[in-house]
């Protein structure tokens, strides 16, 4: 299919392998240690420069970081957030008018337990990356994604979102950080926290278990990401932290803002890939490194010997083809082989993207996925993918009338699941795949929370659960929070003929 | 053990359906099909009665079966269209010529009127020139940016009031992913569309009926139908950037086969922030179709053949567009960046 225009010579062009000056385009004296891009080659102390003065930038020019505020670094050991916790080590010893000013405090998240290794292993992992925290000043935490089975269900029921910090209101907290402070030096207090606290057994194998009832790598990998961000977030909570910064590299964004689109998640892409997230209202996410590219960060991790530490993930050692995400990673990299400006042209998509339904942190905590907290994007028109596909399921199941021109009646999402038959469009998809457990599903116990559930995510969520075989393994605070969810909505209904507004009353 | 047919639960399964992974039998998946295209034209109110509707037919599979199905469900469905037929014939020789003899004989088998316009008359050049021309770089540009208008002048020419094209939700999916990859925030946030609005004269609304049909689904409706198409790929070679995200999209659809669905259902969710700089809609000063500069795309690479130097329409030469306006001569610098073809 040829499109009108569709020219790629901008951009998309092969470029000629660069002919390398062996001066530095910057300072124009020293020789060049590093080509970043296409004919800029730098040296090595005016790539240094560039890359902190990079990290300050974003910083500075999105205003969300306060002084003063604590800030948590989600460190996972690997080169990206490594990196990211060396900017901001640098950029606390500056001298003060470039200094930055918030108090960071780590955390790690062991996920050892999901992907099979061993005490010891993930006990040596834990030490050498807590040598490199101890080293920093910083306080630190050492989490085992383990205790995601323990959370409250808090995490995802919604915090109010804290009071509105414009702007303008920006230079106001300098200055009084600066008043406040010029005596007092808050120095960070040493937690001791060494080594990873004891992760019962028992806890491991529910998580295994869990992890193991999605049937796919792909959902396997977004369940993952949703658990270890709700543990990230009540971790910030507990522990009086207002952000979260997390590693993401332009690259890495790059990848995720492809895999969201391939995932169904174009409605959550802004918040997904943004510079700040803000979905889970009191708890901002913020990613100072998504100007970064993968092969920057490399480079001046090589240079200035910034260490990191390997960890398997879920995909680690698997084909191309082992999930969506991996697919889509594996797409990216050998696109940017050949068109070397692939990366930045999806990064800088994203720059120019917002959510169609409106700013998440206003909505209804009943209207954001149970899941991934986003709002809801199932409530759609008629003509949309989502009613289509709905369509196509249920008319795979019915009968061939004969008889044409006969009125179909429309059905909608909502009001074709709970017509009590167990297998029913919206559940018989599950029925059919869960093949292994003997249609485990299908039993009377189970099968209403299946549909349940589903009501409650948003379209890529229930793509992930669809994928699970049950969802009895799912920590207890996402059941509890959506069963009061369901209950809150079936009172509603209840009372439905004298709410005279649509808002939800005193939530 | 033979596989029941999950719609009736009495034939046995003659396929499984690429998009739901279900067992049916031909008549079930019949049914399925054309009803999820009618409900897709009742759920997007694509056309009112009374209409006349062109079916842009190329003689390939997606078209062939939209002609099938849209005549057969406005006699199902009493929709009161008037349909008809039409072809652009680019002249690309061993191509277009053969899949020209499919859609004749579509027309006589569909009892449809059918309007062939070429690039020839409406532009005095057919694509086999303008390869010989530009070179097999580039020379899709061509053929989509002209294609696109002389749809639009031959649905004026027949009186329709709206095209239907044979975009399948492969095509949709396979688009979006292309805007991501360009950055091109404009179309990505148009290309999920069912339908334009008529933006202006001498440009007729289109829609597509098949937009959530997968394209797999289709060849299986025109397998099992033995509905007559032609499937050979243009001789003059297809898009290489294009492929990359065809292969993509297949890989996905290989480890999941919803991601078609899930893909467009992202693209219907996407919206621009406010302050994001987009193109504005005006008119060629030409030709008087839509552009978003003076001159038209079409009205500048035809400006580009006429003067031998078809690199004018390739990338972006928007300062020299008052300049072609006037009709005064390039300077040789121009001239000589502009003639250059490197094959």
């Amino acid at each position: 299919m040829c499109q009108v225009e569709e020219d790629y010579r901008d951009g998309l062009e092969r470029v000629e392998v660069p002919s390398v000056s062996k001066k530095c385009v910057k300072c124009k004296e020293a020789s060049a240690a590093v080509v970043i891009r296409a004919g800029d080659t730098y040296c090595r102390g005016c790539f240094k420069e560039y890359f902190i003065h990079k990290f300050r930038a974003m910083l500075g020019k999105n205003r969300i970081i306060f002084p003063g505020e604590k800030v948590l670094l989600a460190v996972s050991g690997g080169p990206s957030s490594c990196s990211m916790l060396s900017q901001v080590r640098e950029g606390l010893s500056l001298n003060a008018h470039k200094k930055l000013r918030f108090s960071p405090g780590i955390i790690y998240i062991d996920e050892g337990g999901v992907v099979g290794q061993t005490v010891e292993e993930r006990r040596r992992t834990v030490a050498e990356l807590q040598a490199m925290f101890k080293a920093t000043g910083f306080p630190f935490h050492t989490v085992a994604l383990e205790q995601v089975m323990d959370l409250p269900s808090s995490v995802v029921a919604m915090a109010p979102s804290p009071s509105e910090q414009p702007a303008s209101n920006y230079k106001e907290a300098v200055g009084h950080f600066l008043q406040s402070t010029s005596s007092s030096r808050s120095t960070p207090q040493d937690e001791e926290q060494t080594s990873l606290p004891e992760v019962p057994e028992a806890h491991t194998h529910f998580l295994q278990q869990l992890i193991g009832s999605a049937k796919t790598l792909t959902a396997r990998q977004d369940l993952l990401n949703t658990l270890r961000q709700h543990l990230l977030v009540h971790t910030a909570r507990t522990e009086g932290y207002g952000k979260v910064m997390l590693g993401d590299n332009c690259t890495r964004l790059a990848v995720k803002l492809l895999t969201s689109i391939t995932l169904g998640r174009g409605a959550q892409l802004a918040q997904d890939t943004g510079f700040s997230d803000a979905r889970y209202g009191d708890i901002t996410l913020v990613r100072p490194m998504r100007d970064y590219s993968a092969k920057e960060i490399a480079y001046y991790n090589h240079m200035f010997s910034v260490a990191s530490v390997f960890t398997p993930s879920l995909d680690t050692k698997t084909t191309d083809k082992a999930s969506i995400q991996r697919l889509t990673e594996s797409f990216v990299t050998k696109l940017q082989e050949d068109f070397p400006s692939t990366v930045s042209t999806i990064y800088r998509t994203s720059e120019k993207l917002q959510t169609t339904c409106r700013s998440s942190a206003k909505a209804e905590p009943s209207d954001k996925c149970l899941l991934c907290v986003c709002a809801l994007d199932t409530a759609v028109e008629n003509a949309s993918a989502f009613q289509a596909t709905l369509t196509s399921e249920q008319l795979s199941q019915t009968k061939y009338p004969g008889a044409a021109g006969t009125e179909i009646p429309r059905q909608n999402p909502e009001s074709s699941a709970p017509s009590g038959q167990c297998c029913s469009s919206g559940g018989a998809e599950d029925c059919g795949r869960a093949e292994r457990g003997g249609g485990g599903c299908c039993s009377s116990a189970k099968e209403p929370e299946t549909t349940d559930l589903k009501s409650l995510l948003c379209y890529s969520c229930q793509l992930t659960l669809k994928d699970m075989s049950s969802v009895e393994h799912l920590p207890q605070y996402i059941l509890s929070e959506a069963q009061r969810r369901q209950r809150r909505s079936q009172m509603r209904e209840e009372i439905s003929e004298f709410l005279l507004e649509d808002g939800e009353g005193g939530d | 053990m033979p596989v029941l047919c999950s719609g009736c639960k009495e034939k046995r399964a003659a396929l499984k359906r690429p998009k739901t992974g279900h067992s049916l039998c031909k008549e079930c998946f019949f049914w399925a099909f054309e009803e999820e295209v009618h409900r897709t034209i009742v759920a997007a109110k694509l056309f009112k009665p009374g209409e006349t509707v062109g079916i842009a037919a190329s003689g390939g599979k997606d078209s062939t079966v939209l002609a099938h199905v849209m005549k057969l469900l406005n006699e199902r469905y009493s929709y009161g269209l008037e349909l008809m037929l039409l072809s652009v014939d680019e002249g690309i020789t061993g191509y277009r010529d053969d899949s020209l003899e499919t859609v004749k004989r579509n027309q006589q088998q569909y009892e449809l009127p059918l309007k062939i316009v070429s690039y020839e008359e409406l532009y005095g050049w057919t694509m086999d020139a303008i390869v010989k021309q530009v070179g097999l770089k580039n020379n899709c540009t061509f053929c989509g940016v002209f294609r696109r208008q002389a749809l639009d002048r031959g649905a004026i020419m027949l009186k329709v009031d709206k095209i239907c094209t044979g975009h399948n939700a492969d095509d949709v999916a396979e688009t979006v992913l292309m805007n991501v990859l360009r950055g091109d925030i404009a179309r990505l946030r148009r290309c999920t569309a069912i339908s334009t609005v008529s933006e202006g004269e001498g440009v007729v609304p289109r829609c597509k009926p098949l937009k959530y049909a997968y394209e797999k689904e289709i060849v299986l409706y025109a397998y099992f139908k033995k509905l007559d198409y032609f499937s050979t790929e243009c001789v003059y070679s297809p898009n290489a950037y294009r492929g990359h995200a065809r292969t993509f999209l297949k890989d996905l659809e290989s480890v999941r086969p919803s991601s078609i669905m899930d893909v467009i259902h992202s693209g219907e969710n996407l919206s621009v922030r406010d302050g994001v700089k987009m193109p504005v809609q005006g008119t060629c000063n030409r030709c008087g179709y839509i552009s978003s500069q003076a001159l038209c795309k079409s009205c500048v690479l035809l400006e580009g053949l006429n003067r031998g130097l078809p690199k004018l329409g390739i990338g972006k030469h928007h300062r020299l567009h008052d300049k072609l306006l006037s009709q005064q001569p390039l300077t040789e610098r121009e001239e000589r960046k502009l003639k250059s073809v490197d094959f």
